[in-house]
């Protein structure tokens, strides 16, 4: 192996990497705030990448029926807790349009603007659009009924939710596998490396969802809201700030990172309905690295990943996944060696 | 008796088959500072817990004209109810700027941006420290954040549950000189004390809690000449 082939791979990991630190940062989000670990991340990736290579190609995507679906399900759980918690005019309508007319307005867009050929932007943005509000239609429909179970009883939750939504991914795109065209065919000769439009796009996308994010935990009320749920669930709840508010937002935003994740990844390799697990997997071990807790160590870790990654596919190409997953147990011993135990808030 | 504030009616609290608070009944009106005292374990922070809608509870609550019965603990911060827990629940990673903004999160902005001002006014020491965070503070400024805090949300009623516990006895008077001031701005309080002796001196009525139950209810000055009040809850402080 000489210096080029190493530059080469280093190159093809930071980009894998990159991808993964928007799922690390979204697996950590949504565990700090909901203490649900959210193995359905990866079928985000997977829905966002499916999307936008149908839209791409001038196809209606399944993502439509699939958000119509959620938000007329969703609409029966809200029915059940308004019965509960006591029917008004008001809770019924905003229930109405977040479930109802929100998904229904963004499937007939979608419907209508399919096969036109507007553009990748417009695709890009209509995939955005179709997959985040799927994450608080799944939070309403999974995870808000069980909302003050424990972590083990959320999991399997996720387990489960992983699980049904595969299978809806089979139903609503099918068995066959896609690609998007890349943003742009362009290339870049940098010394011996050549850089791709859409590795830069990556970067750069990358780096503003990351900025982004950023700026709303820190200069924004809401994201301040969120990191105090997430810092103490019962100091958030006497500041007035609702459980299912903070849920609601942190799905959102995962969705919404999840989508941006396939959307980059759909052109580099060929997705089908299952693919997102193992993607999702890949950043679930730069959030174990990041401790489901740290943002800031998350990203680092998740380069570290995918760097590990394309030079284990290099070296060993039969055992990439194996050196990639086997990156965990040297942070968990180290954790269980040096962490003080910590207490499950009740 | 109609600037009733808080009615509460037979409430009991359990925890399985413990009831720890049982058939208590009291009343806060506006202005107005409320205490409960009464030994450890006597079932006095259940008592707030259930209150904010923390803890289930049986009987009614009534707080400002609305039945308390099927709101959660947000609804209630939203009528004007707040409690300082007796653990303060702080945002200890966060500023202490933040952690007061986020008390007024359910406060139109620019009504905030004014009441966090006279926070800062009668807690300087917080203004002083706006940018450290929460968990670096000391137990009294930690004490001061969290009324800080409760004060953001525009209360009508603050549940303050045990604010000397754990302080030095310097600070204690600071709280106690605090929770003064605070009445004169309208604000009832419900405190809730095993330092009877400065809680019956700063409260207008009192109940006195053991094993769930209220026992002894007046004028707080009635109370504290009580002989038996006294024998048990005075002597040793």
């Amino acid at each position: 192996m000489d210096g080029t082939i190493l530059l080469f791979l280093l190159q093809d990991g930071i980009t894998n990497g990159a991808i993964y630190a928007l799922l690390g940062i979204a697996l950590v989000l949504v565990f700090a705030v909901t203490r649900v670990i959210f193995i359905p991340q990866g079928e985000f990736v997977a829905f966002g990448a499916l999307t936008y290579a149908l839209l791409e190609s001038g196809r209606l995507p399944g993502t439509v029926w699939l958000l119509v679906g959620f938000g007329v399900a969703a609409f029966v759980f809200d029915l059940v807790a308004l019965r509960r918690s006591g029917f008004t005019p008001a809770r019924l309508t905003s229930a109405a349009i977040v479930d109802l007319v929100i998904p229904g307005l963004l499937a007939a867009a979608t419907w209508s603007i399919a096969g036109m050929g507007l553009g990748n932007v417009v695709h890009f943005a209509l995939t955005v659009a179709l997959i985040t509000p799927l994450g608080p239609l799944l939070y309403k429909i999974a995870y808000r009924p069980i909302a003050d179970a424990s972590v083990l009883t959320l999991l399997i939750a996720s387990v489960g939710v992983h699980l049904a939504l595969v299978g809806l991914g089979l139903v609503f795109f099918g068995a066959e596998g896609l690609r998007a065209p890349a943003v742009s065919d362009l290339m870049l000769t940098v010394g011996p490396l050549i850089v791709t439009a859409q590795s830069i796009a990556v970067y750069v996308v990358t780096a503003i969802a990351i900025l982004a994010l950023w700026l709303f935990f820190e200069r924004t009320l809401w994201g301040k809201a969120l990191r105090a749920t997430a810092v103490n669930g019962l100091g958030a709840r006497l500041v007035g700030i609702r459980t299912a508010f903070s849920g609601t937002l942190a799905f959102a935003l995962a969705a919404s990172v999840g989508a941006l994740s396939g959307i980059l990844v759909a052109p580099m390799t060929t997705i089908y309905y299952d693919t997102g697990f193992l993607i999702g997997l890949k950043g679930f071990v730069a959030a174990i690295i990041g401790g489901l807790a740290s943002h800031p160590l998350t990203a680092p870790a998740a380069l570290a990943v995918g760097t590990v990654e394309s030079l284990a596919a290099f070296f060993a190409s039969d055992m990439k996944e194996i050196v990639v997953f086997s990156l965990i147990l040297p942070v968990l011993v180290w954790r269980s060696l040096t962490a003080t135990h910590v207490e499950e808030e009740d | 008796m109609s600037d009733v504030l808080l009615e509460l009616d037979d409430v009991t609290v359990a925890y399985g088959k413990v009831q720890a608070v049982r058939g208590v009944s009291l009343a806060v009106r506006a202005g107005e500072i409320v205490t409960v005292i009464g030994a450890n374990g006597a079932g006095k922070s259940t008592l707030l817990n259930a209150t904010m809608g923390a803890l289930p509870a049986a009987g009614a609550a009534r707080f400002a004209g609305a039945d308390l019965a099927r709101l959660g603990v947000e609804d209630r911060v939203a009528l004007g109810l707040c409690l300082v827990p007796e653990r303060r629940e702080l945002f200890s990673t966060m500023t202490v700027e933040d952690n007061l903004v986020l008390g007024g999160f359910r406060v139109p902005r620019a009504e905030s941006r004014r009441i966090l001002a006279e926070v800062y006014e009668r807690f300087p020491r917080l203004r002083e420290r706006r940018d450290q965070t929460a968990g670096t503070m000391s137990g009294g400024e930690r004490q001061m954040l969290a009324m800080g805090r409760a004060l953001m949300s525009r209360p009508k009623l603050l549940m303050l549950d045990e604010p000397s516990l754990g302080l030095a006895p310097r600070i204690v008077a600071d709280i106690f000189r605090i929770i003064a001031d605070l009445r004169a701005t309208g604000v009832a309080i419900l405190l809730v004390e095993q330092n009877a002796r400065a809680a019956l001196a700063a409260a207008d009525h009192a109940h006195v809690m053991e094993l769930g139950e209220v026992i002894a209810s007046g004028p707080a000055a009635d109370l504290a000449r009580d002989e038996r009040i006294v024998q048990s809850y005075l002597g040793i402080h």
